[in-house]
């Protein structure tokens, strides 16, 4: 193939186009960015009592602020951290469950995986009576199991078909959703406020302690992640056509899963399962992003500032403190009517 | 192109499951040429051409690229020099054209090297060549069904590899469009020796754009070579289960297959 | 799914003989009755056999009588639900031609239940009667909702659509509802009871409250079998046939979702009868709706009250409710059902 002319002018085409695309990938991505620490940032100043900047600087450098301490040191900030790996790790899982799935409505929340972490949390707290920590032990676990079982039968034949995938994922979520109303209604009242809350999703205990497998989690399991996006992007071209380009497909579709899982599981157990934040996600950072590349890493972005500004709203907006996932549920569900209505007139994916 | 890459199969046997589509079967693609393959629905064509591309493993036997078993060489390896177009491949929504055509560059990047002005130029190249050049910053999406067909067999050609394989490369394109696309396999065969291997269905096409033609019946090896030696009558009656009529092309020479309907054989034999 | 449907079953012949479903019909008759006397009979006090008969007469004199007296509505509220819900899924699934059509999978147990709280907290709704109307309201507007959506664009109502759009909806209305229930302990007290499905509850007054729904529910489904048994074979071929599509599926799916509805209403979100029980019951009488349809029934009171009574039996004195068994037992078989189809068909 070395014989061929080359016209200039198609050339400057591609590299022209290439170049666009790339600059617009770099845009939304600091962009993005940007607006998380904002936000985070905003979140440690503000609230019932306001902090000036110089304060909050103060307390994250360790000096002794009176009030600020307790408030910002040992409330907001470890509860703006958490919401933010919380909800990075919720939208790069949603997204990799996505794209790798062709399906904007197969996120991990909707097909299951996180059901597991809730039923054995609510089985936790209410039969076992465990710690925080231990139940996010357990809910981390159970997901992890969960995820492993669904995937287990939807093999067949050498492989897994995403459509089967999908569709056990939701008869286990159903199977397990009745275990969870089972346990709660044997549950003493103050017991079951407990459950109903780590059921939505909130971050009200929000701990280092608690937030610290967490931490781990992320910074192995995103890079891990990142790199596989290249191989990710090549599936999103069909198993066959990725294969044929020297994609190692199911190889890379059991990471990918594994990986996702794991940050879904780590995620769930430190904050319980906020409705909605993993499949919000990945859509609404696609069409930010447009079509440029992989949408994941906008996505785990957009995760992060989504659970900021809901939990922040939940806080001091609606009177009541309610928990963060309250709001996303409710953001979710016009957004899901939305999300059904174009996704299957379009038959496309994200 | 010093030495051309051969391809073949050895006493392969496939299956899916339990069911077992494809016994024995020993095939050798001639190299720089056209290789046509045709067969009746479920022969087991499409599942050869996944095997020849090593993505679906051999039972029994191997296919050897270039002499050795091909799932035993790395497949990026393999990417680098044998490209497959299956049957229904999928573009995400919105991706434009050239972005498109670039992820054939996918087998010629590491996971940390960067784009280089190689990948461009392959990229321009495969543009120029398929005369999509023009829809390059067009998304895929408001493409016509021919348009897209050549964006896709761009993809391919971006991957620069010597040996191509289409499954069914024509199917829900018009005959202006087959056509088309069949021309543009040719020229590439022509201009560069690159090895094409196909699946097609109309049994006229596959004469006419063959250099080697290939049959399968129930997943064995009917006949293979030229297209005058291999469509015989007894052949596509064997094959297809068809009655027929074979004359010459009037404007190639090549065989030329009429079916006879249960209502025409009277006429036919008189 | 055309096909799947009107095709798949050919594993076990289109046509049935008649004297293998009225057999089957007289065996799961036996099982029904069967059934009924273990769920009079078992329990935290296990009856003898003088006591169950003395009991069904109305007789009071000892506690093994009282207690078979108590049973006799939940039986019989089982027994109702039950045959309600199995005839809901084979309508369902013959209306959406979808082999995975269930109440609980397809969403609209998750519509009646948000349709209760509002209910409950915001229209200050608390007895069973107020319930039946917004339950059955909740179901309907769910079920409506999945199924438009999960029909809209290429394909058609295909099961991975159907069900993606069903869970999803579940998640959104979960969602809300806990929105609800969150700041209010004392709603959420009541809600949970009726949250969690089964027939613990039955007396004579919910029963008669639900009865003339459900009767209208399965005269309904009764009627559309043979238009359902036309749709099976896909809407263009319905129309060749005669059939006015688009009326007949009406007719058929408010059928189907008065039953669901009612059902839930009384015996809250009992998921996966509607499922399974068309399915076992297509390998003994085949895909005619018209003994489809009444088997149905039967089998779904076998497999609810059955479900009861070994909710009781397992659960010992905190009693297992039978919603619970048939999510246990259903969801494999729901799994078995996915595995066994063709990935192109889903």
């Amino acid at each position: 193939m070395t014989t061929l002319t080359e016209a200039p002018s198609t050339i400057e085409v591609v590299t022209t186009g290439r170049a666009r695309r790339a600059r617009r990938r770099w845009l939304v991505h600091v962009g993005l960015a940007l607006a998380v620490l904002a936000v985070f940032w905003l979140s440690l100043m503000l609230g019932r009592t306001y902090y000036p900047a110089s304060d909050v600087i103060a307390v994250i450098l360790g000096g002794d602020v009176d009030g600020a301490s307790f408030t910002v040191g040992t409330l907001r900030l470890p509860r703006a951290v958490t919401g933010l790996l919380v909800g990075f790790a919720f939208g790069l899982a949603g997204a990799t469950f996505q794209t790798m799935l062709r399906n904007p409505l197969a996120s991990p929340d909707v097909i299951g995986i996180s059901s597991g972490a809730s039923a054995a949390a609510v089985i936790g707290i209410l039969v076992l009576n465990l710690s925080p920590t231990a139940v996010s032990a357990m809910a981390t676990a159970a997901a992890l199991v969960t995820a492993f079982a669904i995937y287990l039968l939807s093999y067949k034949q050498g492989g897994v078909a995403n459509t089967r995938l999908i569709l056990i994922g939701i008869g286990i979520a159903a199977m397990l959703s009745s275990v969870v109303s089972y346990v709660l209604s044997g549950a003493a009242a103050w017991d079951m406020q407990v459950a109903m809350r780590w059921l939505t999703g909130n971050l009200n205990g929000a701990t280092y302690e608690r937030t610290l497998p967490l931490v781990i989690a992320v910074v192995l399991l995103a890079p891990v992640l990142l790199w596989l996006l290249r191989d990710l992007e090549a599936m999103r071209l069909g198993d066959q056509t990725a294969a044929a380009l020297g994609v190692p497909v199911e190889r890379t579709r059991v990471l990918l899963i594994v990986v996702a899982v794991a940050l879904m599981a780590f995620a769930t157990a430190a904050a319980g399962p906020i409705a909605f934040v993993a499949f919000l996600s990945g859509p609404i950072a696609a069409r930010i992003l447009g079509p440029v590349g992989s949408p994941v890493l906008a996505s785990g972005l957009f995760g992060a500032l989504l659970v900021l500004v809901a939990d922040f709203f939940a806080q001091y907006a609606l009177g009541t403190r309610f928990p963060v996932g309250v709001i996303t549920g409710a953001l979710g569900a016009p957004f899901l009517v939305y999300l059904l209505v174009r996704s299957n007139r379009s038959g496309g994916s994200l | 192109m010093s030495h051309a890459h051969t391809l073949r199969a050895e006493q392969l046997s496939l299956g899916y499951g339990e069911r077992s589509v494809v016994e024995n079967l020993d095939l050798s693609i001639p190299p720089e040429r056209i290789t046509v393959v045709v067969g009746a629905n479920a022969c087991g064509k499409s599942t050869i051409l996944k095997a020849m591309s090593r993505l679906l493993p051999a039972r029994h036997g191997a296919v050897l690229l270039d002499g050795k078993a091909i799932h035993e060489i790395p497949t990026k390896q393999v990417a680098r020099t044998l490209g497959l177009l299956p049957q229904s491949p999928i573009a995400p929504e919105g991706i434009s054209v050239s972005d498109l055509v670039g992820r054939g560059r996918h087998p010629h990047q590491g996971m940390l090297s960067r784009w280089t002005a190689d990948d461009d130029a392959a990229v321009a190249r495969a543009l120029d060549v398929t005369g999509t050049a023009d829809l390059a910053d067009r998304a895929v999406d408001e493409l016509s069904g021919g348009q897209r067909q050549r964006v896709w067999v761009a993809m391919v050609l971006a991957q620069q590899t010597e040996l191509l394989l289409l499954d069914e490369p024509t199917t829900f394109l018009d005959v202006t469009h087959q056509v088309e696309v069949l021309d543009l396999l040719t020229d590439l065969n022509r201009d560069f020796g690159t090895t094409i291997v196909m699946v097609l269905h109309d049994l006229n096409l596959a004469a006419r754009y063959a250099d080697h033609l290939v049959a399968i019946k129930g997943g064995r090896l009917y006949a293979a070579g030229a297209p005058s030696d291999v469509l015989t009558e007894t052949c596509v009656r064997d094959v297809f289960g068809l009655d027929n009529m074979v004359v010459p092309d009037p404007t190639t020479g090549k065989p030329l297959v009429l079916p006879l309907g249960r209502h025409h054989v009277a006429t036919a034999a008189r | 799914m055309t096909a799947t449907l009107a095709v798949k079953p050919v594993a076990h012949r289109v046509r049935r003989p008649v004297p293998v479903r009225v057999l089957g019909g007289l065996g799961l008759l036996v099982v029904v009755a069967g059934v009924a006397a273990a769920s009079l009979t078992f329990g935290v006090l296990d009856v003898g056999w003088d006591d169950l008969v003395a009991g069904i007469g109305g007789a009071q004199d000892t506690t093994a009588q009282a207690a078979v007296l108590k049973r006799v509505p939940r039986t019989v509220l089982g027994l109702v639900v039950g045959a309600a819900l199995g005839v809901s899924g084979a309508v369902m699934q013959g209306v959406t031609r979808n082999p995975l059509a269930d109440p609980e999978i397809l969403g609209v147990n998750s519509g009646a239940s948000l349709a209760v709280v509002i209910g409950m907290v915001f229209l200050g709704l608390s007895s069973q009667v107020t319930y039946i109307w917004v339950a059955m309201l909740g179901a309907a507007v769910a079920a409506v909702f999945v199924y438009v959506v999960g029909s809209l664009g290429r394909g058609g109502a295909t099961p991975l659509k159907l069900a993606l759009a069903g869970a999803a909806t579940s998640v959104a209305l979960g969602a809300l509802v806990s929105a609800i229930l969150l700041p209010r302990a004392q709603d959420m007290q009541s809600f949970r009871f009726w949250q969690i499905g089964g027939v613990g509850g039955g007396s004579w007054s919910t029963i008669g409250l639900v009865l003339p729904f459900l009767v209208a529910g399965l005269l309904l489904s009764l009627a559309s079998a043979r238009a359902l048994n036309s749709l099976a074979l896909g809407d263009e071929l319905a129309v060749g046939l005669g059939q006015n599509v688009s009326r007949a599926r009406l007719l058929a799916a408010v059928g189907g979702v008065v039953l669901c509805g009612a059902a839930t209403a009384v015996a809250g979100p009992i998921g996966f009868v509607g499922l399974v029980v068309p399915h076992v019951v297509r390998l003994l009488a085949g895909i005619d709706h018209r003994w489809l349809i009444p088997l149905s029934a039967l089998g779904g009171a076998a497999l609810l009250t059955a479900a009861d009574v070994l909710g009781r039996l397992v659960g010992g004195n905190e009693e297992i409710q039978a919603g619970i068994i048939t999510a246990i037992v259903g969801a494999p078989f729901f799994i078995w059902i996915v595995r066994r189809q063709k990935v192109r068909d889903l």
